[in-house]
């Protein structure tokens, strides 16, 4: 029960990082189509980026308060990386559109590697520990020596999240953009004869995308407190996992899938094996979509004869 | 009409708009390299994590930034907007290549390969040329051939397999697990090691080949990922992340190539050398590698090879022609699967040792890339990607000169990738369908002539 | 009720064929006949199930009642709506076209009819192995394909342009080559979905004469779907009319363009007239009950 408790905990909580992750993934398959396989990296930036600024606001500007400059830090991360992933875009995918299908899942696998060897070049390939940010835990319950913990980190997380999606949900539900966004989904060329300006449309998607990713890649280097150049890949194939299991185009499914791979990889690690989690993780990717391929929000896909 | 007046009356460069632009890109870039390149994140003495400040360097990629962007909206892109609609460079290039010529360059290319190690040593002696026959003529060659074999997925059945590399590592795994164990020779396990491999095609193939899109990519990849983690994991067997080392050495017939009284040196009075041994591998790779292209062009001409290119370009229209396209699908994943196998036991034994390492997901990429650069279903266009790709990043080892200008610091070898992923993303927008995209008839009435690449669809997997 | 020439030697039954598509009925009951060396039309205005019909009978679909009976010459019988699509076109000899033309386009027009001997080709290779080692009759077996697909290219007058990709015909041509790619797999029964669609009055002429070609020289039973009225009247031999799903008329062309219903339905109606013609059908089916 107590091992049951404390991995439920965990779960959640690495579970709406990849919600986080997975949004940016679900959202721009549904407006292009493609699978953006740099997300991933961008992610790993993002955490990179939170890190350097973290370091600058406690040692260099000595911003005492950790609350303060994680919210600082969470604010920089968010607008560099939405930076850094429209400019992707702009450079890499946008000549692309509307050519030859795989040509931009190319060029995404080639932005993938760039992101990551840039930051090895530009940071240095060792691990980047940083000292804890945020120490305290609560325990829930303690039998038999086995503490059943909840982290500060831990709630700071999950509040973070649900906020931030709270906040998201609003901007896709009731915003003119969340509408063009919606718009351009069903049918682009439709949506462009009808004002929609598309290409800023998709843009802003990605830029949306980015900085729910750079929130996960913050919560991420404060919850695990290191960061590596080559953390982008499993994270990202994982949460894009999820947006398949939720569904693919689905935003709810997109957070849905994240818990559920979260709580499968903890409770896996919990009670099987550690070494085989991430095998589960991508048995688990196989297996839904060879056998529930439109995901469990997501609509099916009818072929047309 | 309009477009012609507008060409001839173009005006010179709009400065004030280019400097603009290049103002804007300055400062995007400054956001992005700022913090990422001028502020590096280092340990102390103490083992403490701090910021080192290096604006400096920030700075120089903020200008190049700038300069670069000035000089497009200047120049660049009003000449391209002026050149209009007409048909692009590239379309006059798939046209211009006549088939005869393209068989010539074949030929020429062939004629190439064969003597390359004959070129090599004679200007450079046998040490000389170790270097050159192994880090370019082998190394580019395994990739030729695994992009040859992967071309027969994604580039004629047009199903996009990410997890190519899956069945190279069990093409080493097992020519190594084989030799150790049961004493075998190459020449036995090397059809071992093809036919192991393409089971495994067809059980991961199997229940992938309904997926469409993106979907099958995505589970190819999970498959690849899955057979790593499972030769990291099953350590009984695999010996873990350590790997498995003192695989046998190939033979020729027989004749080990070593120091012992029957070694290869000994045996025709040589003086002994490890280059007789590359030679050799080089000349394997490249039969084995000419073996992948000639059971390809056959397929080609092959019922089978057409029901591939046809299942990329329809397949519902292929069902409708009574066509099993699960079977051709499982021939296509079993066959590419086959020849990666054959690179697999050739890179074991050739390395001696193998580890997970080898066969991250980032191999399966550069393969693809390879297969899509140079343009899907061409050989020659599959086999200049490989060549430029892999000896171009080898080639950044060799610029040992450059550390005169930037340092004794500098590692060109670091920047290897960087530059290959770059080369992808340029490559893709420069020629999306990549080097050579005119597809090549398998059968004529009166003349064959090429198929431009704008009509050949790329597959739906 | 008397017997029609399609009842007795049928080479497709339908028989009460109902396929749903969620709550949605898209063909509901359908019984008909198709004879064969007939040239049967499925006509009906848009929406009224006629391409679920095709690919209910082709496969692409799984009737979700009903039985789908084919009947070779030789006296073979078939269950399509047991067998797999590409079992259908394979063993069972139904070739089928589609609506929006799918043709092989970055192929060669040569190239297109080759694989329409796909299966024929394949047994002849030894199942590629005997091809690859260059031992078994492939060799002569190719040829005779090539042979086939030329006397095929002769008909829809395109021999010209068989080295030509087939993305680039004009949309005329790529009709006559998806049927001259169906005919290519020695069908029993050739399903061609608005054929006619786009074509001018030339084209249409030519088309005519084609299929005619087919039912009278090849021996293949065509069952069509067309908008276009003055084909169907003109070359079939039997027409069936759906509306909403539903069979409304069954008969000879003659018969159903006089059919009260099929005017009302199909060819449409003021208002007015719509009452006026249910109330005589009221009258008419008064007087049958």
């Amino acid at each position: 029960m107590e091992i049951f408790l404390q991995q439920l905990i965990n779960g959640i909580t690495l579970g709406s990082i990849y919600g986080l992750i997975a949004i940016g993934y679900t959202m721009v398959f549904g407006i292009i189509g493609m699978v953006n396989f740099a997300h991933g990296d961008v992610f790993m930036v993002s955490a990179f980026i939170a890190l350097i600024f973290f370091l600058v606001l406690t040692t260099w500007l000595g911003i005492a308060s950790v609350a303060l400059a994680l919210f600082l830090v969470l604010i920089i991360a968010m607008v560099l990386t939405g930076l850094l992933s429209w400019s992707i875009e702009r450079i890499a995918y946008r000549p692309l559109r509307g050519s030859f299908r795989l040509a931009p899942l190319i060029s995404a696998i080639g932005m993938s590697i760039v992101l990551s060897n840039f930051i090895q070049v530009a940071q240095g390939p060792r691990n980047k520990p940083t000292p804890p940010m945020v120490r305290d835990v609560i325990v829930l319950t303690d039998s038999n020596g086995y503490a059943v913990t909840l982290s500060y980190k831990q709630i700071i997380i999950m509040v973070t999240t649900a906020v931030l999606l709270a906040a998201f949900w609003y901007v896709v539900q009731k915003t003119p953009l969340g509408r063009a966004q919606r718009a351009c989904e069903q049918d682009r060329k439709m949506a462009a004869l009808l004002g929609v300006n598309v290409d800023r449309t998709i843009s802003l998607t990605f830029v949306m995308g980015a900085a729910l990713a750079a929130v996960a890649g913050t919560m991420y280097l404060m919850y695990y407190g290191v960061v590596n150049f080559s953390d982008g890949f499993v994270p990202g194939v994982k949460a894009f996992t999820a947006a398949v299991l939720g569904g693919i185009g689905s935003l709810p499914g997109a957070v849905l899938g994240g818990l559920l791979i979260g709580l499968i990889e903890t409770f896996w690690s919990g009670y099987f094996s550690i070494d085989y989690k991430d095998v589960a993780a991508f048995s688990i990717l196989a297996i839904v979509l060879i056998f529930m391929p439109q995901g469990i929000l997501g609509r099916p896909e009818v072929e047309k004869v | 009409m309009t477009d012609t007046a507008h060409a001839t009356s173009r005006p010179g460069p709009d400065y004030a708009k280019a400097a603009k632009d290049a103002l804007l890109a300055g400062i995007i870039a400054l956001g992005i390299f700022g913090p990422l390149v001028g502020l590096k994140t280092e340990q102390n003495m103490s083992n403490e994590l701090i910021v080192r400040n290096d604006m400096a360097s920030a700075l120089i990629i903020v200008a190049i930034v700038m300069a670069g962007r000035f000089l497009l909206s200047a120049f660049v892109f009003p000449r391209m907007g002026a050149r209009g609609k007409k048909p692009t460079v590239a379309n006059a290039i798939d046209e211009g290549v006549k088939p005869d010529r393209t068989k010539l360059y074949a030929r020429l290319g062939l004629l190439l390969l064969f003597l390359y190690p004959i070129i090599v040593v004679s200007l450079l002696g046998f040490q000389g040329s170790l270097k050159w026959v192994d880090n370019f003529g082998i190394q580019i060659l395994i990739y030729v051939m695994l992009g040859w074999g992967l071309n027969i997925v994604v580039g004629l059945a047009g199903l996009l397999d990410l997890g190519y590399v899956a069945f190279y590592a069990v093409g080493a795994y097992s020519y190594a697990l084989l030799a150790i164990n049961f004493d075998l020779s190459f020449w036995v396990l090397l059809p071992v090691a093809g036919i192991l491999a393409a089971m495994w095609g067809v059980i991961l193939g199997f229940p992938v080949l309904r997926l469409r899109g993106d979907y099958l990519a995505i589970v190819t990849l999970a498959f690849g990922e899955i057979i790593r983690l499972v030769l990291i994991n099953f350590r009984e067997l695999t010996n873990g992340s350590a790997g498995i080392s003192s695989i046998p050495k190939v033979t020729l017939f027989g004749i080990p190539f070593d120091a012992s009284p029957d070694g290869f040196a000994k045996m025709f009075d040589l003086p002994l050398s490890s280059a007789y041994y590359k030679i050799f591998l080089y000349y394997l790779i490249l039969l084995l590698a000419l073996l992948t292209a000639y059971v390809t062009i056959r397929l080609r001409r092959m019922p089978i090879g057409r029901a591939w290119e046809a299942l990329r370009e329809d397949e519902v229209a292929c069902r409708s022609l009574g066509i099993n396209t699960t079977n051709t699908k499982l021939t296509a994943f079993a066959i590419g699967a086959m020849f990666a196998g054959f690179a697999g036991s050739f890179f074991a034994a050739r390395q001696g040792f193998v580890s997970p390492e080898s066969f991250v997901f980032m191999e399966s990429a550069v393969i693809v890339a390879i297969v899509v650069l140079g343009g899907m279903g061409s050989m020659i266009g599959v086999a200049v990607a490989a060549a430029a790709m892999i000896g171009g990043t080898e080639l950044l080892r060799e610029l040992t000169f450059l550390k005169a200008v930037f340092g004794p610091e500098f590692n060109p070898d670091q920047y290897r990738m960087l530059l290959f992923g770059l080369a992808m993303v340029g490559i893709m927008i420069w020629r999306p369908r990549g080097f050579v995209s005119a597809r090549q008839p398998t059968a004529f009435l009166f003349e064959r002539k090429a198929v431009s690449g704008s009509l050949v669809k790329e597959g739906h997997g | 009720m008397t017997t029609e020439r399609w009842d007795n030697d049928p080479v497709l039954t339908v028989e009460h064929v109902t396929m749903r598509f969620g709550g949605l009925v898209a063909v509901n009951d359908l019984t008909f006949k198709a004879g064969r060396g007939d040239i049967t039309a499925l006509i009906g205005p848009n929406g009224a199930g006629k391409t679920t019909v095709f690919n209910c009978i082709t496969g692409f679909y799984k009737p979700t009642m009903g039985r789908l009976d084919l009947a070779h010459r030789d006296g073979t019988r078939y269950m399509l709506e047991r067998m797999p699509d590409f079992k259908i076109s394979g063993k069972a000899k139904v070739a089928r076209t589609f609506q929006n033309i799918r043709l092989f386009s970055g192929m060669t027009l040569l190239e297109n009819l080759l694989v329409a001997q796909h299966n024929a080709l394949m047994v002849a290779s030894g199942m590629t192995v005997g091809g690859i080692l260059g031992i078994g009759g492939y060799r002569a077996k190719e040829k005779e394909a090539m042979e086939r697909a030329k006397y095929w290219l002769d008909k829809i007058r395109l021999t010209a342009r068989a080295d030509d990709p087939a993305g680039d015909l004009p949309y005329g041509a790529q009709r006559r080559l998806e049927i001259a790619r169906a005919m290519c797999t020695g069908p029993e029964l050739l399903c061609l979905d608005e054929p006619a669609a786009g074509l001018n009055p030339r084209e249409s002429a030519e088309l005519n004469e084609l299929l005619l070609g087919i039912r009278d020289t090849e021996r293949t039973s065509l069952l069509l779907i067309e908008h276009d009225m003055s084909v169907v009247m003109e070359i079939s031999d039997h027409v069936v009319v759906l509306e909403y799903g539903t069979k409304i008329s069954d008969g000879t062309p003659a018969f159903v363009q006089n059919d009260p219903r099929v005017i009302a339905a199909y060819l449409g109606v003021d208002d007015e007239e719509v009452e006026k013609v249910e109330k005589q059908l009221d009258v008419l089916t008064g007087e049958a009950g």
